[in-house]
């Protein structure tokens, strides 16, 4: 008897602990999506750093850029590609949204997708989004 | 089996050591002559520098429209809230009243007894009694409100711009209480409904954030004066205090001036041409 028990208390268990494989069995996942490249960043195809280091590490690199330009007035970056931006989110032609013009695209689709929530528009504007 | 010898450990040692040493000195050779580029953080090119801001105010010359045109001028375009603007309820339903004590400003025309306090003679010239004074930050030496600030919201920049980093602003409000201008203002509530139009070249402020005049920094770096003086018709200038031979330092040697509370030892940087 004891055995039997035993065996049913380990399939439930594992079918348990199984269980999220289960549910994405199940249920459909949806595809991380993929950036897109749009306007003038299709063209130039060359960003502040490389692709997989920008997909890794935009936010610290922001966050270095915020300190140089409020704190030490830089407000110029030469990448070390040679090529320079303006370290802003989103004034002028060449800060970020200047050449990724859909912040739909290229901000919001990655960070819903992993349900990450940035503050930078509640204060920062979108200068498309003003009518 | 191969039998070790005290000699042939040594030898296979040295060589293990010279090895070991030698990495590091390749790495170094490889980096000098073809390693990276660094990136580098610069100004632009024709940013306007001082050693210390500062600026004059010509108190003849400002007339109320042109005081109004002042702090107009610096409000639109720092997007500061008008709590007197109609609300488009449509696009901000469920806006609760306004609370005009909580009002925001960054630059504004005060009567001289309130901006002058300990000025106040009993016998005063009657013009002051209705002279527009134009108050704001005065961009203090010894700042009270970054010594308040616990989180270096609030610093003293090196060419004597007090700014703030809205960022790491956790609205404590310390640095309300220790101006003794009452320049600050904190947002008690989400500016955007009050905003007729964002501009966005300048970010708006959050909900919990102190906020206060910038002395444009944003445009000194682009080489550009600031919103007030542009708009001021010549009574606003700024320039270095450092700076002998710079155009506020020679009207402060022509002119008799006073500063706001010069006694708390704050030493402000603006300067009323009286």
């Amino acid at each position: 008897m004891t055995n039997k028990w035993i065996v049913t208390g380990l399939a439930v268990f594992v079918l348990a602990v199984l269980s999220p494989f289960w549910f994405n069995m199940v249920t459909t996942t949806q595809a991380a999506p993929e950036p897109e490249l749009l306007g003038p960043a299709k063209e130039a195809r060359k960003c502040v750093l490389d692709k997989y280091e920008m997909r890794a590490n935009h936010m610290s690199l922001l966050d270095e850029w915020r300190d140089a330009v409020v704190r030490d007035a830089d407000r110029i970056y030469v990448a070390a590609n040679g090529k320079s931006f303006h370290m802003s989110l989103s004034t002028g032609e060449n800060s970020c949204l200047g050449c990724h013009e859909d912040k739909e695209k290229f901000c919001d689709s990655c960070h819903t997708y992993t349900s990450v929530n940035p503050y930078c528009w509640e204060c920062h504007t979108n200068p498309k989004e003003i009518e | 089996m191969m039998e070790k010898s005290r000699r042939s450990f040594l030898k296979v040692a040295g060589i293990a050591a010279i090895g070991l040493g030698a990495a590091p000195a390749m790495n170094f050779a490889a980096l000098d002559s073809n390693g990276p580029a660094l990136p580098v953080k610069k100004k632009n090119e024709n940013a306007l520098h001082a050693k210390r801001w500062g600026m004059v105010i010509h108190i003849d010359k400002v007339t109320d429209k042109i005081a109004k045109k002042i702090s107009n001028a610096c409000h639109i375009q720092h997007n500061v809230p008008d709590f007197t603007h109609e609300v488009d309820t449509q696009k901000f339903p469920d806006i609760r009243p306004v609370n005009p004590d909580q009002e925001i400003k960054w630059l504004w025309k005060e009567k001289f007894h309130y901006a002058f306090p300990d000025k106040g003679d009993e016998f005063l010239a009657e013009k002051f009694e209705h002279l527009p004074f134009m108050v704001l930050c005065n961009h203090c030496k010894d700042a009270p409100c970054v010594q308040a600030c616990p989180t270096q919201a609030t610093f003293s920049r090196e060419d004597g711009i007090v700014l703030m980093d809205f960022h790491r602003c956790i609205g404590c409000r310390f640095c309300m209480a220790a101006c003794p201008y009452g320049s600050r203002s904190f947002n008690f509530r989400d500016p955007r409904p009050f905003i007729a139009q964002i501009d966005p070249d300048f970010p708006v402020r959050s909900k919990g954030v102190v906020e206060k005049c910038n002395l444009c920094a944003e445009r000194l770096a682009k080489g550009e004066l600031p919103h007030c003086v542009e708009a001021s018709e010549g009574a606003l200038v700024v320039g270095d205090l450092e700076d002998p031979e710079s155009e506020v330092r020679k009207l402060l040697k022509e002119h008799y001036s006073i500063r706001r509370k010069q006694s708390l030892g704050t030493e402000p940087s603006v300067y009323y041409i009286v």
